[in-house]
């Protein structure tokens, strides 16, 4: 293998990373305030895609790009406001049941609506092309992919670790009772989070249906590698799922490159294995009291 | 939290037993009265291969409703019992349930290839009748081969053979690296091995061939790969949505290394998006062919769905149309008498230009089969018309039988 095919493969799994990541980031964020486990995420990441699709024809791929996750975001604030807080405070197994359900009603929706054959969607004009350095070569849509994609992950951070609701948001993580006990109502606080985790899924909807094949069940593809990572991350860690993600991407990527693709799936999930084993908490998991 | 995996386990036996409790409610199964025959339609509605299993679902639906109007099967109605075969496991425990709590005379889909295997043991050892419409795999013709099951949708070397006269024809193979992407699972060991012999027998060699699981989605890392390979013909193996995903990030990447498919399904082209499809790739039948059966066909399916059918509508819609056939000729619904009847090699209007017929060999229909080729993107006038076909394979003055496995490619020794 040449440096320039071992970079090129590196960048892949960069790039398979971060959609992992936009999925993750959400999961993880939502799980860690609430205590729900969204199996229903990967439907709103369907949701964003097929957005896209009906958007485009109306307000261009642009409009769309900020369109179809906003749209996304809000009706992930209305499940938050008439589902998500019904389960707080419960058995996570209800909320398990719930966002299962709400998973399959959006797939089978979808199927409904639009078919469940692909829908045909391409990358804008504008957008088409490859980057060639010498021997590399880049699809140049994927890397202004990379580059929003890192700015979003940027804009969460310094939104959680630098402003005033990212302080109440990180304290309700590890103790909401305390949170209340100063005087601060988490209800708000945990609306924005739901918002800003499923919006992110919605995104991640937006910039892959012009290389993704767009059908129902494109949520249920991405759901499970989505939870590995942050199983891998840790729950309640940025960093831990930023990392997870990085290191799926980059181990699926070097298993594809070394020519064994037929295990690129089993290779995450006995990395994931690993992980548990000699971290249980998983990479940079916090403990967070009221899950002990 | 830590069990990512027994918890998809168990998501999917939760959608299983959903699929079920929903189809127990259905108010079709209460009225278990003699006066209308059952068909059992097993194929996967959700999952990689479900966009296709909604075309075999709709098909059905048009062909039920066309035989019932022309007087039904022995002046009895009939009505298709149809669910999600989901894998391999549930397709099997729905055969078994069609057959023995509601009675069906007979099982007709699938596209699965592991599915059609399952589904098969179950037809054999309750002696029924099961009619592949999708799975393409040899070995369910040779090794696996049953006398309880026939095939309408063509076996792997059928494909093979056709896209293979084309590619000779464009001087492809001889002398020629090929680069294939394969489906690691039995549909496509299947095929990867019958493309294998195929370069073989025609002096071509594989530079790489690569096993892609069935969820796999980002070919960007293989797509590098292919790059520093430079074959002179990359070969897709890949099924279901896959061939979308494979397509569209190809017309990424910019390759321009030719690309052929042994496998392929119209609709996957058609929700690739404009300036994603190229290449040669196999058809059991499209929406194009010029005869009155299949031009009527297109017209009830396009009216009804505001969509042309494809290819796997043709199969199911066929498998109804000849059991409902077969069934009024013998006057009878039973599998041995069907397949007596069947073995005899009685020829079907199959929609082309020539009649099918089932081989008594393997029970294989013997049709002729499209290679086509995409459209420039100048030359594209619609969203349907996205190929141009080739003339039947094999040619007029040839035997159906020119393009199937011959026994010593594929070995069938039917048990009873």
């Amino acid at each position: 293998m040449t440096a320039s095919l071992i970079l090129q493969q590196v960048l892949n799994g960069l790039l398979d990373g971060v959609y992992y990541l936009l999925i993750a980031l959400g999961l993880s964020l939502i799980f860690s305030l609430g205590g729900i486990v969204n199996l229903a995420h990967g439907a709103f990441f369907a949701m964003g895609a097929y957005l896209t699709i009906v958007l485009t024809p109306h307000v261009g791929f642009g409009g769309a790009f900020v369109g179809s996750p906003v749209a996304v975001a809000l009706f992930g604030m209305l499940i938050e406001r008439f589902l998500f807080r019904r389960f707080y405070r419960s058995d996570p197994i209800l909320s398990l049941l719930l966002t299962f359900g709400l998973a399959m009603v959006a797939e089978q929706t979808l199927r409904m609506v639009f078919g469940a054959a692909p829908l045909p969607y391409s990358i804008p004009q504008a957008l088409r092309g490859q980057i060639f350095i010498g021997d590399f070569v880049y699809s140049r849509y994927r890397g202004i992919l990379l580059l929003v994609a890192v700015a979003c992950i940027a804009g969460i951070w310094l939104l959680l670790n630098r402003t005033a609701f990212g302080r109440v948001v990180r304290a309700g993580v590890q103790n909401p009772d305390m949170v209340a006990a100063l005087g601060i109502s988490l209800q708000p606080y945990m609306s924005a989070v739901a918002a800003l985790g499923i919006g992110l899924a919605g995104l991640a909807g937006v910039l892959l249906a012009p290389i993704y094949s767009v059908h129902p069940a494109m949520g249920q593809e991405i759901i499970t590698p989505a939870f590995v990572v942050v199983v891998i991350g840790g729950l309640g860690s940025f960093r831990g799922v930023v990392a997870a993600a990085i290191l799926v991407g980059l181990v699926k990527g070097l298993i594809v490159a070394a020519g064994y693709a037929q295990m690129s799936t089993a290779a995450i999930y006995l990395l994931m294995l690993l992980v548990l084993l000699f971290r249980p908490r998983g990479l940079f998991g916090e403990r967070i009291q009221r899950f002990e | 939290m830590t069990d990512t995996r027994s918890r998809r386990r168990f998501v999917l036996d939760a959608a299983a037993g959903t699929a079920a409790v929903a189809t127990i409610g259905a108010p079709a199964i209460s009225k278990a009265q003699s006066d209308v025959i059952r068909i059992g339609h097993l194929t996967p509605r959700t999952g990689f291969l479900g966009p296709l299993g909604e075309y075999a679902v709709q098909a059905v639906d048009l062909a039920v409703d066309e035989i019932n109007a022309a007087g039904g099967v022995l002046g009895r109605r009939i009505e298709a019992l149809k669910e999600d075969s989901v894998n391999p496991q549930t397709a099997s425990t729905k055969a078994e349930r069609m057959i023995e709590r509601d009675r069906v005379a007979c099982i007709v889909g699938e596209i699965s290839s592991a599915s059609c295997l399952t589904i098969a043991q179950v037809a054999q050892r309750t002696r029924n009748l099961f009619i592949n419409t999708g799975g393409n795999s040899d070995a369910l013709r040779g090794s696996n081969c049953n006398r309880y099951m026939f095939h309408v949708e063509s076996q792997n070397s059928m494909y093979v053979k056709t896209v293979g006269r084309a590619l000779l024809a464009q001087n492809m193979v001889k002398g020629k690296r090929w680069y294939s992407l394969t489906a690691d699972y039995a549909f496509g060991h299947d095929l990867l091995k019958v493309a294998k012999r195929f370069m073989e027998q025609n002096g071509g060699q594989f530079a790489a061939d690569e096993l892609v699981p069935t969820d796999f989605s980002d070919f960007s890392t293989m797509l590098t790969k292919i790059r520093s390979a430079r074959p002179d013909m990359v070969v897709s193996n890949l099924a279901g949505v896959q061939i979308t995903n494979f397509l569209k990030q190809y017309a990424e990447f910019g390759l321009t290394f030719p690309v052929a498919g042994f496998g392929f399904d119209t609709a996957v082209a058609w929700g690739a998006g404009s300036g994603n499809f190229f290449g040669t790739w196999p058809l059991v039948w499209h929406h194009l062919i010029d005869t009155p059966g299949s031009k009527r066909f297109v017209q009830a399916f396009t009216a009804r769905y505001r969509r042309p059918p494809e290819n796997q509508a043709w199969g199911d819609y066929v498998a109804m149309k000849i059991l409902a056939q077969s069934m009024n000729e013998i006057r009878s619904t039973e599998a041995v008498k069907l397949i007596e009847h069947w073995e005899r090699e009685p020829k079907f209007d199959v929609l082309k230009t020539r009649e099918g017929y089932f081989r008594k060999y393997d029970h294989q229909m013997m049709h002729e089969m499209y290679a086509v080729e995409a459209l420039k993107p100048n030359e594209i006038k619609n969203q349907w018309d996205i190929y141009k076909p080739s003339a039947p394979t094999p040619g007029a003055n040839e035997p159906l039988d020119a393009i199937g496995s011959t026994p010593e490619e594929n070995t069938c020794t039917m048990s009873a």
